[in-house]
Order: C-alpha cells, then sequence, then structure tokens
C-alpha cells in the first residue's frame, strides 16, 4: 500500500505539490485553535531538524547522536544575540547559523578518523559536554534558570508575535529547508555524499575526497540545525538546557530512522508523526510515553526500513514499472 | 586525598566495567548497540530493593533473586525487541532499542513513582567505615569492589574456560560459521543477554546502596557513562570493557574533585574524545582494515 501511496505521489506530482502549498496555507483560516497552532510550529521545527540530521546520517552515513547539541547552540547564540547585542532576528537567525556551522565543523573533524560506532559515541558525548556547559556556564547561560525574555522576531520591521504569524515563519523556514535539502541532494556535492557513505574507497578511487564531503555534510547539517534552534528560542521565548538533551537527540534520529533514511519525505513523515501520535495518545494519561515506547519497538519490527524509506534510488530513469528493491539483494 | 579519589573512581569504575560488560558482550555478537541497557540496570535496581522491601529479604538474598529476575527480563527484551529485526540494519535495531528504554523508564515510573527511593531502610547493611593513615574506606565501598572483581573474574572463567564460553566466542568471531558448527547461536544471543543484565542489576544494586537511592532516570547517565567506557577500551574485547570502566570512574572523580564537580560527566567524556583521536578504536580494540 506504502508503496501505491508513492507512486501516486511522484505520477500525480504537480497536482499534489499545490494542493500540499494550498492546505499548509490556508491551515491558520481553518483551525483557529492555538494549541492545534502550536503543534504545527513544533511539527515545522522537526522536520527541519530531522531533514538536517538525515542529511548527515542518511545521506552521508555518518551516525550523530548528538544532533540536539547544533540546536541548542544555535538556540543559545540566537538568544544572546537578541538579548544581550539587540541583533534584529535575521541577523540573528544568520549568524547563529554560521557558529552552529563551525561547531559541525569541529565535531567533523574527529568524523575523519572514526567509523559507525565510535563515531556515534564521540557525537553522543559532545552533546552531553555541550549540554553541561550550558547548565555550567552560569555567568553567560544562567545555567539550568535558562534564558527567559527572548524578544520577538521582527522581519523587515514588522513584529512577528501571535501563533499564526509564527506559523507563516516557520513554514517558509521549512519549505527553505526542505526545498535546499532536495536541491542539494540531486546536485554534484550530494551525489558525491552517497558515494562517499556507500564505499568510500571507491569513492576516493573516482576522485571524490570523503573528507571534504564528510565535513560539508556535518557543517550544512549544523548551520540548518543552529538555523532553527534560533527560531525555536525566538518562538518559545524562553529556553533552557532541558531542551537541548540526549533525548531530544534521539528523538530527532527516531524521526529520521522510523520515517525512512536517505528519504526527504520520509523525515518530513517520521518528524509529523512523532509530534502528532504522542500529542493524540495524551488521554492515555501516565500510560502514554509507555505505549508510545512500545510501538516504536513494533513499528520498527513491522516496517524496519521506516515508512518511505527504501534506502534506495527511487527515481524510476527509464520508465519501466519496476518493483523497489529489497534490502536482501541489496546487501 | 588523591589516594581517597583514586579508591572512590575505582568503586565508581567498578559499576561502570559490569554495565559496559553488557554492552560489549552484545556488541560483540550482534555488532549492535543495546541503548536499553541503562535502563536494564535501573530495573535491576529497583528488583533488588523490592525483594528487600517488600519481600523482606537479607542483600545476599535480595542480590541474587534480582539478578535472576533482569536476566530473564533481558532474555525476554531480547526476544520481543531484537530478534525479529536481527537481519536488520543496525540503526533499525538502534531505534528498537531505544523504545524498549522509553518503555522502561516509564514502566519503572508507573511501577514506583518519579521519586527517589533510599535501600538504607531495608537492606539491612550498617555502615562502619574504617581508617588507613588518611584514607576512609567503608564496608559498603570494600564489598563494592571485591563483588564487581569477584564477578569479572567468573565472567572471564566462564568465556573462556567453559563449553558455552566457547560457543560466545565462536559466536561473535562468525555468528553464520557457529550456527555450521552446530551451535545454537539463538540460545547463545539470549544467554549473553541474559548475563549482561544479571552484571547490570548487580551494579545497579551496588550504585543503589553505595549512594543510598535509586530512581526511574537513573540509567540515563549510567548507561551513556557506561557505553562510553565500553567504547574506550575497545567495544566488543571483555578486558577492554573492564579496563574502560575503572579509567573512566578514576579519570570523572579524579576531575571532579581536582577541577569542577559541575563537569563530572563532561570529564567522562572529554577523556573518551580524546582517547579515540588517537586510537580510534579503543584502548584494547582491534583496529578495522578495509578491504576492497
Amino acid at each position: 500500500m506504502n508503496r501505491k501511496i508513492q507512486q501516486f505521489v511522484f505520477a500525480n506530482k504537480k497536482v499534489v505539490l499545490p494542493v500540499t502549498v494550498l492546505i499548509l496555507l490556508g491551515l491558520p483560516f481553518v483551525v483557529t485553535n492555538s494549541y492545534f497552532l502550536h503543534i504545527c510550529i513544533m511539527v515545522c521545527i522537526y522536520i527541519c531538524l530531522a531533514l538536517s540530521l538525515n542529511l548527515v546520517t542518511g545521506y552521508a552515513g555518518q551516525l550523530v547522536l548528538g544532533h540536539a547539541a547544533f540546536y541548542g547552540i544555535g538556540a543559545y547564540t540566537g538568544a544572546l544575540l537578541m538579548l544581550n547585542m539587540h541583533i534584529n532576528f535575521l541577523a540573528a537567525l544568520v549568524i547563529s547559523a554560521f557558529i552552529t556551522g563551525l561547531f559541525g565543523f569541529l565535531l567533523g573533524m574527529p568524523a575523519l578518523r572514526l567509523r559507525g560506532d565510535y563515531l556515534a559515541i564521540v557525537t553522543l558525548g559532545f552533546g552531553e559536554i555541550v549540554r553541561l556547559v550550558f547548565v555550567n556556564w552560569k555567568t553567560l547561560t544562567r545555567g539550568p534558570a535558562g534564558l527567559p525574555g527572548i524578544p520577538s522576531p521582527q522581519v523587515f520591521g514588522f513584529t512577528i508575535s501571535g501563533r499564526t504569524e509564527f506559523y507563516y515563519l516557520a513554514l517558509i523556514l521549512t519549505i527553505f529547508t526542505v526545498f535546499f535539502m532536495i536541491k542539494l541532494i540531486n546536485s554534484g556535492v550530494g551525489m558525491a555524499m552517497q558515494t562517499v557513505k556507500n564505499d568510500e574507497i571507491a569513492a576516493e578511487a573516482i576522485g571524490i575526497k570523503p573528507r571534504k564531503y564528510k565535513i560539508m555534510a556535518f557543517v550544512i547539517s549544523a548551520a540548518f540545525a543552529g538555523m532553527i534552534g534560533c527560531f525555536f528560542a525566538s518562538y518559545i521565548s524562553y529556553i533552557s538546557p532541558t531542551a537541548f538533551v540526549y533525548n531530544t537527540s534521539m528523538t530527532i534520529l527516531t524521526m529520521v530512522v522510523l520515517g525512512g533514511l536517505s528519504s526527504i519525505m520520509g523525515s518530513i513523515l517520521g518528524a509529523t508523526l512523532l509530534i502528532i501520535v504522542p500529542e493524540i495518545l495524551r488521554f492515555l494519561n501516565d500510560y502514554r510515553m509507555l505505549i508510545f515506547g512500545a510501538l516504536t519497538v513494533f513499528m520498527m519490527i513491522f516496517k524496519p526500513e521506516g515508512f518511505w524509506g527504501t534506502g534506495k534510488r527511487r527515481r524510476n530513469i527509464y520508465k519501466i514499472n519496476s518493483e523497489v528493491p529489497s534490502r536482501e539483494s541489496n546487501s | 586525598m588523591f589516594l581517597q579519589q583514586m579508591i572512590n573512581g575505582i568503586t565508581v569504575g567498578g559499576s561502570y566495567a559490569l554495565i559496559a560488560l553488557g554492552y560489549t558482550m552484545v556488541y560483540g555478537i550482534l555488532k549492535i548497540v543495546n541503548f536499553a541497557h541503562g535502563d536494564v540496570f535501573m530495573m535491576g535496581s529497583f528488583f533488588g530493593l523490592f525483594c528487600m522491601q517488600v519481600w523482606e529479604m537479607p542483600y545476599y538474598m535480595a542480590f541474587p533473586m534480582a539478578a535472576v529476575a533482569t536476566a530473564i527480563m533481558g532474555i525476554v527484551m531480547e526476544r520481543i525487541a531484537y530478534r525479529p529485526i536481527r537481519t536488520a540494519d543496525s540503526l533499525t535495531v538502534m531505534i528498537s532499542a531505544l523504545g524498549v528504554s522509553t518503555f522502561l523508564e516509564n514502566l519503572a515510573m508507573l511501577l514506583w513513582g518519579t521519586g527517589t527511593h533510599a535501600f538504607s531502610n531495608f537492606s539491612g547493611i550498617t555502615i562502619s567505615t574504617y581508617k588507613f593513615d588518611n584514607i576512609v574506606l567503608s564496608n559498603i565501598q570494600i564489598g563494592f569492589i571485591v563483588l564487581s572483581l569477584l564477578l569479572m573474574i567468573i565472567l572471564y572463567f566462564i568465556v573462556n574456560k567453559t563449553k558455552i564460553g566457547v560457543a560466545m566466542r565462536a559466536t561473535s568471531h562468525n555468528i553464520k560459521t557457529a550456527k555450521l558448527m552446530g551451535i545454537n547461536t539463538d540460545r547463545i544471543i539470549a544467554f549473553t543477554f541474559g548475563i549482561g543484565s544479571a552484571l547490570a542489576c548487580v551494579a545497579g544494586l551496588l550504585v543503589g546502596i553505595y549512594y543510598d537511592a535509586v530512581y526511574p532516570l537513573i540509567g540515563y547517565s549510567y548507561g551513556l557513562k557506561a557505553f562510553a567506557a565500553a567504547v574506550l577500551g575497545g567495544i566488543g574485547s571483555i578486558p577492554g570493557a573492564m579496563l574502560g570502566g575503572f579509567v573512566m570512574g578514576i579519570v570523572e572523580t579524579l576531575g571532579a574533585s581536582y577541577i569542577s564537580n559541575g563537569y563530572r560527566d563532561a570529564f567522562a567524556f572529554a577523556i573518551l574524545i580524546i582517547v579515540l583521536i588517537f586510537r580510534p578504536a579503543g584502548i584494547l580494540g582491534k583496529k578495522e582494515i578495509d578491504k576492497v
């Protein structure tokens, strides 16, 4: 059934795309419930996070378990810039993306020497160290008390304050991220990243420098996480280290894998579901996260390759009605 | 001061080593990181507390009871959450493990509440301290170190000298070949999960009694640091996990006492990152060579 939906979407791209955009644009007119809009904004934020993680983990094949650190660095940079230096939101957005990108470069360096699970634990350690710095550097971050009163964004002299306005801003950032990622993945750089992921030695043999593309994936991924972190800080107007813990990193990774590795649609779907499902499960009260944990396990058993992911080429270049190859035949 | 901190570090390191053994044994055989292991540790601690509190067992009875219960839980966990996807991508298994972790944490919260539970009222152990020059040792600390070393020696004996240990090593070398040689690999994997969980349970009880506290989210920081210890020693290597655990405990305690207590966990991860930059496969790990 899943495959039929995929084929339908790709066949009717010209219809599906504008309809989706219209639905997304019209959403605040239909639902005026502010709680619902908050969920929509969180979905947008997590779509960006999942997409940025998907770039480095799904497409470049580097397992990162500390993505929340980048999110946090972006949020803190943006918040401090806006609070202490009264910098405009758009400038803060760019600067925090840039600074987080630098941290991505820093973390990308050990990635050149490490692989697989060793890299994973280094990124996990990086995430923990960043969190501890947030907690302990009290003169700058105010420690566990967090930073309150982050100003609302001002875009071209227009102050964004209501949920609806925030929703449109989040939507613009998300659409920008989605299109950037699609363009990047299908560009030469994206192809080179995927080559490095599939076979480093073969990539080197045909003149692709694995170092360069791994670092590039780290930097771009971090920059996008930082950008959305800055938006988050401005939206929620109060940040504390508890938002950027190991659990957040793991949630983002779960979105990517549950949606399907190396798939833009997969990340979008994964992020949407993982934000909405716990909200739907609220009627279960205390049993909510218990059921959610069990659901995650059953989902992985039921669809090990994720909702939308085949992990393989989706585009049917030769217009042959071929079956999507399974994992077994390719390994 | 220095010697005192070394001994405190070794005590903490013993618990990291015991948990790290569970990570490393599972990784050695299945090449997956069992992210739910920290929560198995937590559940083990709670099982022990339950035995002492509700069934009023003395501590020497509660330890084996809880270890057996945790081992069974580990085996059930493997059967339900890992075995059906054993051939899938390792990331898939990791997400499944995260699901198990969420499940166990919330189960513990439902069963025992979110608060901190003390052991001291139920364990029946009276703390006595001994003084040598300026070093203070408590009987709990001595018991901690002795028991963790004893369990490591027993594990070393099982892995190297018994038939099931040979089967375990064969399975971790090459699971397909081991199967062809007539080893029931499913049973070996279940056995590995059982042993790892039992060790984590003992670590949980020791930590619970030493710090006199257990709470549902305790597995998070212990699990992460023990995983880091396993990688530090070279994941997949049993002596590596023991060494990594002790190194991590000592570095963390020394860093916390001499530099800054707030960055206690950061020292643990910083030493890991530094070691991995110079030895990418850990202290005792074997370097994998790319074959074309």
